[in-house]
């Protein structure tokens, strides 16, 4: 009864002789947090960038609520419900926190037409928010004044102000202090606790996954070579997976 | 912008300390006092300055620039540079000119000499976007292509600007047409800049390249608009010239004009490195720049000491631009 929101089989992205993904299958179920933990270059960011249809795969099939899609453009993507955070989190620094979040969605004015409606954004980005627990002084403030948690947080804030049913999150803790954490994780545990919206992270920090995601998925050289309930596995076996990839390399 | 409001630097907070607060708070306000200054000061030297007969002459100097700073600032914000836009400015009016003598109605010849300049800022746009030219490179390049095709099809010799004389009037001719044109242009830029997407997309393509690709703006589109833009402000300034001067020079504009409309971007608060700036800055820093030149030459100070005041003028507005700016940002955090 469940249908997946979003699911991948066997998606193949090759850079002319380069091979990021080999053929990755995965899923996430309406409402689950999905983590996806692996090293650099295991193809995690490239697998994020083709669900968000930032890049077109080589080949494999990608189902969004059961129907098959073929993702022309992030606007399209977007459509879908699809929203992603990127680690970047593609914020500019320049502009104030609202117009941060309303960024290439802008809201225009009947009259005069074609003017953006600084008023209606201003008043729907302290909305949104208020709504999901973010606190910052004024969306009028310029995103470069705030810290980094804070950034993280209008970044997320923005991806969840449409009406986004898929999230993903690239690397939503990094670079980011246990307070500045702290923040983030709540921020995402709420918005799983609103029901309908997926989340796949693409994370590092073993514990911090086992935590927050339902299901974790563990990528090496561009292949899934583990996947469990949160539950069901520990940082200990996570850990000793990795370990005996990289002794392999080593040996070899 | 935070609720704080700080306090003056000298003590305890007063009213004054938070209206000049304010007030520098303001991105343009360092370089409007500037302005006033230098006109404070001419007038006292010369009380001819402020005469009726001197400020059409001021708003001549002031209006070129003001209009190809326009264009200029928009490309700044957004990353690139067109070091090509003087040579379409010498070279518009004579496509006007010869579409004009071919038989075309002057409206149309003028329309088909903008149209030309798109086409033209389009190839500047699209060789730095598509090929990834870096534009000062690009934009050098048609530099010196379009001065010799201008040289060529003129024969380098000057030519007479046609027209009925109330037309003429209108583009340039009359004393104060030109300036009305910049006020014009700058009042529809800068409200493009403000309050449209153009304007917001521009701002986020310089800040953040990725981020706004990945925010979905199409950031390339962007940029060849901008050139294109650019490249039309530069022709139009250059036939509203032809038509204040009576006659159409093919070595009218060049890197002279271009470099001011860049200083007077710069002067006014827009920096290089993209992402941010003002057009209304533009305006007030070709303003600057034209009081100084014409103060000068009122007091009878020659070109090559304007050039070093010029030069003067950039460095100081850079450094105290990006010191107030600090002092802006202190005191938002306050």
């Amino acid at each position: 009864m469940n249908a997946d929101a979003l699911r991948a089989e066997e998606i193949v992205k090759r850079f002319g002789p380069l091979t990021a993904l080999a053929g990755v299958s995965m899923h996430v179920k309406s409402g689950e947090i999905l983590g996806i933990l692996g090293d650099n270059g295991a193809g995690k960011s490239t697998l994020m960038k083709i669900l968000t249809g930032f890049q077109p795969q080589t080949s494999g099939r990608l189902f969004v609520f059961g129907d098959e899609v073929e993702l022309r453009s992030v606007d399209h993507a977007r459509a879908l419900g699809i929203e992603c955070v990127y680690q970047d989190l593609a914020l500019v620094n320049g502009l104030s926190v609202y117009h941060n979040m309303f960024l290439n969605r802008e809201r225009l004015r009947r009259f005069p037409p074609r003017m953006l409606n600084n008023g209606s954004m201003r008043h729907r980005a302290r909305e949104v928010l208020d709504d999901i627990g973010v606190n910052i002084p004024s969306v009028d403030v310029e995103v470069e004044r705030l810290s980094g948690g804070q950034r993280q947080a209008i970044a997320v804030a923005r991806a969840v102000s449409s009406d986004a049913r898929i999230l993903l999150l690239d690397e939503p803790l990094a670079a980011m202090g246990a307070r500045e954490s702290a923040l983030i994780i709540d921020l995402i545990l709420r918005l799983k606790a609103r029901g309908n919206l997926s989340i796949i992270m693409i994370m590092h920090n073993y514990a911090q996954t086992l935590d927050i995601a339902d299901r974790i998925m563990l990528m090496q050289r561009g292949t899934v070579t583990y996947e469990k309930a949160a539950g069901e596995t520990s940082v200990p076996e996570l850990m000793e997976i990795v370990r005996r990839e990289y002794r392999a390399l080593r040996s070899a | 912008m935070s609720s704080a409001t700080g306090s003056g630097a000298a003590g305890g907070p007063s009213r004054v300390g938070s209206a000049v607060d304010a007030f520098l708070r303001i991105r343009e306000a360092s370089i409007v006092v500037v302005a006033i200054l230098l006109v404070i000061y001419f007038q006292s030297v010369n009380e001819n300055f402020l005469s009726k007969a001197n400020l059409e002459t001021l708003s001549q100097f002031i209006a070129a620039s003001a209009i190809i700073a326009c264009g200029e600032i928009m490309l700044l914000i957004c990353g690139e540079i067109d070091l090509s836009v003087g040579q379409v400015f010498a070279l518009a009016p004579f496509i006007m000119h010869f579409a004009n003598t071919a038989g075309v109605p002057l409206v149309l010849a003028i329309i088909l000499a903008l149209l030309a300049c798109a086409l033209i800022g389009l190839l500047n746009g699209l060789i730095t976007v598509m090929l990834s030219v870096p534009s000062f490179v690009t934009t050098l390049g048609t530099l010196f292509l379009i001065n010799g095709f201008t040289l060529t099809i003129s024969h380098g010799s000057p030519v007479q600007t046609g027209g009925s004389e109330a037309f003429a009037d209108v583009m340039g001719a009359w004393g104060y047409s030109e300036i009305l044109w910049a006020f014009l242009i700058v009042a529809i830029m800068h409200t493009a800049l403000r309050q449209t997407r153009w304007g917001l997309h521009t701002i986020a393509t310089g800040g953040n390249l990725t981020g706004a690709a990945e925010a979905g703006i199409h950031v390339n589109r962007i940029k060849v608009g901008n050139f294109v833009l650019t490249s039309v402000l530069g022709g139009f300034t250059g036939i509203l010239e032809a038509f204040r001067i009576g006659s159409t020079d093919p070595l009218a504009g060049g890197t002279n004009i271009m470099f001011l409309a860049v200083a007077a971007g710069v002067i006014g608060g827009t920096p290089l490195a993209g992402g941010s700036g003002t057009i209304v800055g533009g305006l007030i820093g070709a303003i600057v720049l034209g009081v100084l030149r014409d103060g000068f030459t009122l007091q009878g100070i020659n070109a090559f000491t304007f050039d070093m005041i010029i030069g003067a003028a950039i460095l100081v507005a850079m450094v105290s631009n990006i010191h107030l700016g600090r002092l802006r940002g202190a005191g938002a955090r306050r």
